[in-house]
C-alpha cells in the first residue's frame, strides 16, 4: 500500500474539481501588482480574495521600512530566537503590541499558524479542560491534539451551549480555557464576546481571542472584538496575526499574565523555528504605526464592506450573517461553487472558493475579502460580474427580489 | 440577529425541558441508541440499516466535522459531555452508546 492511499477519497475529490479546467488551490498569480490586482492568466484580475483589510501590502512606508531593513541587518535571522539570540527590533515589536493593546506582555511568533499552535497547547495540560468553537481555525483544533487536556466543543457563537458544557464539568479540579475568534474566517461573523465573557467568569474560566481577522477592523482603535466589546481587560490572552491586516506574516500573543515569558522556553512553535526577518519585523513595526495613525482605513474598510454586502444581498445572494470584511457567498453545492469560481476568474475577478471539508456545516462558499484599498468602481464590477454569472448559473434570480426593490423604492422619499 | 438570539433562546429552553424529563428518571440503552440513530438517518447510504454494529464513518455517508456536530447534539440530549480525543476512538454505534451511558452514571 502507497503511503498516500489512505488520501485516496481527497484525491478523488480533487480530481473531479481540477476536471473543471481550473484548480482553485493552486492558483499562479503571474504578477501581483497592487494590493487589488494581479495578472491571473496573462489578464488583469481584481483581488478580492487576499485577506489584505487595510490594503497595506504596497504601502510606500512600510515597504521603506522593509527595504531599510534589509540593508542595515540582511535578509533572515537564520535560527530561532532562543538559539541564535533576539534582534532589538524583535524586542521592540513585541514591546510595541503590547503597548498597543495595554497588556504587559507579548510574544511574537514567525506564523499566526504557530502562534496559536504553540500558545494553546502551552496553556492547558492534562487535568485541564479547553473549550472551543465549533467553527474554530485549524491551528486551533491542531493545538488541540498537542495538549493533553480534555478537548471539548460548543455549538458555534452560542455562549448557552459554552455555559452548559462548563456546567457539566461540574467541580472537577484542572483549569478552564475557553478560546474563541474576533472573526470567523469562513462566514466572517463575530463572537457574541460579551456573553461569552459572562459565561467564562461565571465558571471562572480563561479566555483566549483569536484576532486574527478583526485586528484593524474593529474597535475604536483597530484592537479587534475585544475591544469593540468592551472586554480587553477580561480577555486573558489576545492572539493576532501579521499577515493580513498587517501586509506581512507573522503571530503574536499578548497577555497580563505575569509568568506569560516563561512561554518562550516552553512553546516549541516558538522555540524550534527561524525567527522573522529584519525587512518583516520593520514593516509590521511600521504597519502598526499606520493602523494607529489612520484610523480612516477602518471607516473605509466598512464603507467598502457595506458596499459589497448590501449590493450582493440586494440581487439575492445569500450571504453570511452578519457585515465584516469577510463577505461569505452560499453556493448550494460544492461543484457549482467551483464552477462559480471559474467564471469569476475567467470574468478577471479573484475570489476564494471554499468547500467541505474545509467548511462549517458542509457549506460551499464563495469567500470574498474587503480591502480599504478597493475603490468604488472595482466593488461595482465585483458585484455586476457575479451578479451576471449568478444569474446565468440559476443561484439568484433573474430580476432583484421584490423585497429589495420595494426597499429600495422606499429609501428615495 | 436579534430573529436568531430568539431562535435559539427558544431551542435552549426546548432542550432543557426535554433534560428536566430525562433527569427525572434513567436513562435506558434503547433510548440512547434511539437518539443517535435518529441524528445519523440523514448519512444513510441507500437501504442499508443503521444499527450498533455500523461504523459511523465508514458505513455512513458523513465527515469528520458532521461526527463532531452530530455528537454535540447527543451531549446536549443526554447532559453529558463527549471530549474530542473519546470522539476519536468511537467507531461504531454501540461505542457511542456505551460512552454517553457510562458519562451519564459517572454524573
Amino acid at each position: 500500500m502507497g503511503l498516500l492511499d489512505r488520501h485516496a477519497g481527497l484525491v478523488a475529490l480533487y480530481g473531479e474539481v481540477r476536471a473543471t479546467g481550473a484548480d482553485p488551490f493552486q492558483i499562479r498569480m503571474e504578477r501581483v501588482l497592487s494590493p487589488t490586482e494581479a495578472i491571473i492568466n496573462g489578464k488583469k484580475t481584481l483581488l478580492v480574495g487576499t485577506n489584505n483589510y487595510f490594503g497595506l501590502t504596497f504601502d510606500p512606508s512600510c515597504m521603506e521600512a522593509a527595504i531599510e531593513a534589509i540593508r542595515a541587518e540582511g535578509t533572515g535571522t537564520t535560527g530561532s530566537r532562543i538559539a541564535n539570540g533576539s534582534y532589538s527590533e524583535h524586542v521592540s515589536l513585541e514591546e510595541e503590541i503590547a503597548a498597543f493593546y495595554g497588556k504587559k506582555h507579548c510574544m511574537v511568533f514567525t506564523t499566526g499558524y504557530q502562534a496559536n499552535l504553540g500558545i494553546i497547547s502551552n496553556l492547558v495540560a492534562a487535568e485541564d479542560f479547553l473549550l472551543i468553537d465549533a467553527d474554530s481555525h485549524a491551528s486551533i483544533y491542531d493545538a488541540c491534539k498537542q495538549t493533553q487536556a480534555e478537548v471539548v466543543r460548543f455549538k458555534h457563537n452560542d455562549p448557552s451551549s459554552l455555559d452548559a458544557r462548563l456546567r457539566r464539568l461540574g467541580d472537577k479540579p484542572g483549569n478552564r480555557l475557553v478560546v474563541l475568534e474576533g472573526i470567523y474566517s469562513m462566514l466572517g461573523d463575530s463572537a457574541p464576546l460579551k456573553e461569552f465573557i459572562e459565561v467564562c467568569k461565571k465558571y471562572k474560566a480563561y479566555v483566549l481571542v483569536d484576532e486574527a481577522h478583526s485586528l484593524g477592523a474593529l474597535g475604536e482603535h483597530g484592537r479587534g472584538l475585544c475591544e469593540e466589546a468592551g472586554v480587553l481587560d477580561d480577555c486573558h490572552f489576545i492572539v493576532g496575526t501579521f499577515s493580513k491586516t498587517l501586509g506581512a506574516i507573522g503571530g503574536y500573543c499578548v497577555s497580563n499574565d505575569p509568568d506569560f515569558d516563561v512561554l518562550r522556553v516552553t512553546t516549541r512553535s516558538y522555540m524550534f523555528t527561524a525567527s522573522l526577518p529584519p525587512s518583516i519585523v520593520a514593516s509590521v513595526r511600521q504597519a502598526l504605526r499606520v493602523v494607529i495613525a489612520h484610523p480612516e482605513l477602518r471607516t473605509h474598510l466598512w464603507a467598502n464592506v457595506h458596499t459589497l454586502y448590501e449590493g450582493l444581498k440586494a440581487q439575492g445572494f445569500v450571504l453570511g450573517p452578519e457585515h465584516g470584511p469577510v463577505v461569505g457567498v452560499h453556493l448550494p453545492d460544492k461543484m457549482l461553487a467551483i464552477g462559480f469560481w471559474r467564471a469569476m476568474l475567467d470574468a478577471g475577478v479573484y475570489v476564494n472558493v471554499a468547500i467541505p471539508p474545509a467548511t462549517p456545516n458542509g457549506v460551499s462558499l464563495l469567500r470574498c475579502s474587503v480591502s480599504a484599498a478597493h475603490t468604488k468602481e472595482q466593488l461595482q464590477l465585483m458585484i455586476e460580474v457575479m451578479t451576471g454569472i449568478g444569474r446565468q448559473m440559476g443561484v439568484i434570480p433573474a430580476t432583484p427580489p421584490m423585497e429589495t426593490q420595494a426597499r429600495v423604492a422606499g429609501s428615495k422619499h | 440577529m436579534l430573529r436568531e438570539a430568539t431562535n435559539s433562546i427558544v431551542e435552549n429552553d426546548d432542550i432543557s425541558d426535554t433534560l428536566v424529563t430525562i433527569d427525572r428518571g434513567a436513562v435506558t440503552r434503547a433510548e440512547v441508541m434511539g437518539e443517535i440513530c435518529h441524528h445519523l438517518a440523514p448519512f444513510q447510504i441507500g437501504e442499508k440499516p443503521i444499527n450498533g454494529a455500523t461504523v459511523i464513518t465508514k458505513d455512513l455517508a458523513i465527515d469528520s466535522l458532521a461526527v463532531m456536530d452530530m455528537v454535540m447534539e447527543i451531549e446536549d440530549r443526554f447532559d453529558v459531555s463527549i471530549p474530542m480525543n473519546v470522539v476519536a476512538e468511537i467507531y461504531t454505534v454501540d461505542e457511542l452508546a456505551d460512552t454517553v451511558l457510562k458519562l451519564r452514571a459517572k454524573r
